[in-house]
């Protein structure tokens, strides 16, 4: 296990999924790899396919047909993989919570292991968010919930939702 | 920069004419707004009349559920004289039917989709009237842009 | 018998920001049929809208898309005032489209970066998307954030541009000039963006008028609309500019018209701000309420008209709000764009669109071949576009176009 911990940190490998999504937390993900923040030298990747990832991040409020689609793809995710949901829609919803749409949180049925919040939430709060894990990981203090067996309590400060 | 030509009576006086007897009614919001009425089985041919004739642009469609029945309005752009010429027609809640005009209009064809699946409009003669928006598994019937019973939203 | 295989495009990669399902049918290399899926990104707005008060309802709005931050609250509010017969006051006109004409920067960089990266021209998408960082920088100053600006509420703007923000924003525009240049001049004369993009996924007039289609991928058809000039609001009837039109409709006039018009927006925020120099007063006529009535607000996103219906029964919240991004129209163009074209050009045709997905509502492509299914990953077509830009490169010694100094 502290094998494959010390992989994941040295490099991340970083799959993006955006389901149902306003697309600001995306473009935000995107631009913290440009010059101007550059997430390279942390040693993070964006890669193209989920086969490839260490960490999955996931963006927007995950309607029904998206959810199908995000579990179809974390059938083909190798473990360990973290999930970080990136702003406040993955993690309540915000304010398509009363939607007729609004499916349920993802944290229901895919395990979170950290949650950077925001509406977007600015690159430095990504980056920050990405490095505190990192450091989580290596400490020993965060350890990916795909492991774990049975159902996760969420780790994060934000308030329980109901289902 | 040159400002649109005013939706001068020569156009609008056209609509009308050739609306004949089909207009229920007018109405003159703005220089850059008209409503105009009219019945469900005049629609293809009002859709015809702006789309071919007149030259509008579709901008789109918009269903709106109401106590009277289900309003469905056509806007349409037009573009050299800044204004929108609004068609509306009112359909029965207990058997909401319009043709679709996709066949002249392809700008038609998703919206026509939409409005039957949250609304529950029927577009006789679509092409492909299925779930544009909604899982396929959207329960039937279940229209999310309806008001409820008593017409409260 | 030809084999008749279908080419899944997305719904995840890296690139395409959002969920689509194009199902592109592909006998040989050649795209035979295309099907659109929607549904992966709907939440349900219209009758959320409901929920809201009309002040309340352009936060939402705003949440429709990311990039069109301005253009769904700006078409929004505009709808209110035209049911309410509300006036707005002549300085919030021209921070109105001083906003507005920074977003159309920003959404049109961030578009042609990542179309040069679809190209494979990377050091152009680190390019485009380093001088977004700096409208954004601007946008940030004036609005409070870098996106999601809650500029925008019925009677006027939210925030004042101070005066002693102008001279940052009049130099960003002086900043950005040389660079656009540049980037116009490089792209827009480079022979390997020419073979890439000319003559390819031409979008006729005649079917960009059928379809209803908006913004610059109708102006590149020639299709002469835009609502700025056509259907005044904001400050457009008040300052000088131009609409840029090209006639071919291709991959190649798509991208020159958005170059283009980003020079006509420097001329806009130019003049609206030297204009705030001396009209003063409120930037908000602060309506007590919304009378019972419906309107119409237009708007010329980046991407084109954005149109939002309001109907309000007096009460604080719409009874009805409709809302139609110009993606809707414009993505189904795809339909007779990308028939006939290979593989590796169908990624550049189907992003040529500017599709906001977010704002349309989303679509993928699938592989199926007489083995079965075969799943070819976006990452995957992106990198057969990139591939054949760089067999290119060998078989003609043509470098690409070189990013400018900076």
């Amino acid at each position: 296990m502290s094998y494959a911990i010390n992989t994941l940190t040295r490099s991340l490998n970083v799959f993006h999924l955006a389901g149902s999504a306003c697309n600001n937390c995306d473009i935000e993900i995107l631009d913290a790899l440009t010059p101007r923040y550059d997430l390279e030298r942390f040693g993070i990747t964006l890669v193209g396919s989920i086969r490839h990832a260490d960490v999955l991040l996931l963006s927007g409020i995950f309607n029904r047909k998206a959810r199908v689609r995000l579990l179809e793809l974390l059938r083909q995710a190798p473990k360990p993989y973290l999930v970080v949901a990136i702003g406040g829609c993955p993690a309540t919803g915000l304010l398509f919570r009363e939607s007729y749409n609004f499916d349920r949180p993802p944290g229901d049925y895919v395990p979170i292991d950290a949650f950077i919040p925001g509406c977007p939430p600015k690159p430095e709060a990504i980056i920050s968010g990405m490095v505190r894990v990192i450091e989580g990981l290596r400490s020993g203090a965060l350890a990916p919930r795909c492991m774990e067996a049975g159902r996760p309590a969420p780790a994060s400060a934000l308030p329980e939702t109901a289902a | 920069m040159n400002a649109p030509e005013a939706l001068g009576t020569g156009t609008l006086d056209r609509i009308r004419g050739a609306l004949g007897d089909h207009l229920l009614a007018c109405s003159r919001k703005s220089a850059q707004r008209v409503y105009i009425d009219i019945p469900p089985d005049y629609l293809g041919e009002a859709s015809a009349l702006m789309f071919d004739e007149i030259g509008a642009r579709l901008q789109i469609v918009t269903g709106v559920d109401t106590a009277a029945g289900i309003e469905v309005l056509y806007h349409w752009a037009l573009d050299r004289e800044g204004c929108v010429v609004t068609f509306r027609t009112v359909v029965d809640r207990a058997e909401p039917v319009l043709d679709s005009i996709a066949g002249v209009c392809p700008a038609a064809e998703w919206i026509e989709r939409e409005i039957w699946e949250l609304l529950g409009v029927d577009f006789r003669g679509h092409p492909d009237l299925r779930h544009l928006l909604l899982d396929d598994h959207w329960p039937q019937g279940d229209y999310p842009l309806r008001r409820g019973k008593e017409g409260a939203p | 018998m030809t084999k008749r295989t279908i080419v899944p495009i997305g719904p995840y990669h890296a690139l395409q920001e959002e969920p689509e399902f194009f199902k592109l049918h592909v006998e040989g290399e050649t795209v035979v049929h295309l099907d659109i899926e929607l549904g992966y990104n709907h939440r349900g707005i219209e009758k959320l809208s409901e929920s809201k008060t009309f002040e309340e309802t352009v936060f939402l709005v705003e949440r429709i898309c990311g990039i069109c931050s301005t253009s769904h609250p700006l078409a929004c509010v505009q709808a209110v005032e035209d049911a309410g017969g509300i006036a707005v006051p002549e300085r919030a006109l021209f921070i109105r489209s001083t906003v507005g004409e920074l977003e159309r920067i920003h959404s049109h960089l961030l578009w042609l970066g990542l179309a040069g990266h679809f190209v494979g021209f990377n050091t152009l998408w680190m390019w485009a998307w380093r001088f977004r960082e700096e409208v954004l920088n601007i946008l940030e100053l004036i609005t409070g954030n870098r996106n999601h600006y809650g500029m925008m509420k019925p009677g006027g703007v939210r925030r004042d541009i101070r005066d002693g923000d102008i001279p940052a924003i009049l130099d960003l525009l002086a900043r950005l000039r040389d660079p656009l240049a540049m980037f116009r001049d490089a792209v827009l004369e480079d022979p390997l963006v020419h073979a890439r993009t000319r003559g390819v996924g031409v979008l006729t007039r005649e079917r960009a008028m059928a379809y209803g289609a908006l913004g610059p991928t109708a102006r590149a058809s020639g299709y002469d609309i835009d609502v700025r000039r056509d259907h005044p609001h904001a400050a457009y009837g008040l300052v000088e500019w131009d609409v840029v039109t090209r006639p071919n409709g291709d991959v190649f006039d798509k991208a020159v018209v958005r170059i283009l018009e980003m020079f006509e927006s420097l001329r806009i925020i130019e003049q609206c701000v030297r204009q705030l120099k001396t009209v003063r007063g409120p930037v908000d006529s602060n309506p007590p309420c919304i009378p019972p009535g419906e309107g119409i607000g237009q708007y010329e996103a980046p991407r084109g008209e954005v149109f939002h219906y309001v109907r309000s029964d007096g009460g604080n919240r719409p009874v009805r709000h409709k809302v139609r991004a110009p993606s809707y129209m414009n993505v189904p163009t795809n339909r007779e764009t990308v028939v006939g074209s290979t593989i590796a050009d169908a990624t550049l045709i189907l992003a040529a669109v500017d599709p906001c997905y977010c704002c349309t509502e989303r679509m993928a492509v699938a592989l199926a071949s007489p083995g079965g299914e075969r799943l070819w990953g976006a990452g995957e077509l992106i990198r057969m576009s990139q591939e054949k830009t760089w067999r290119l490169m060998e078989e003609t010694g043509w470098r690409g176009p070189a990013p400018p100094e900076f």
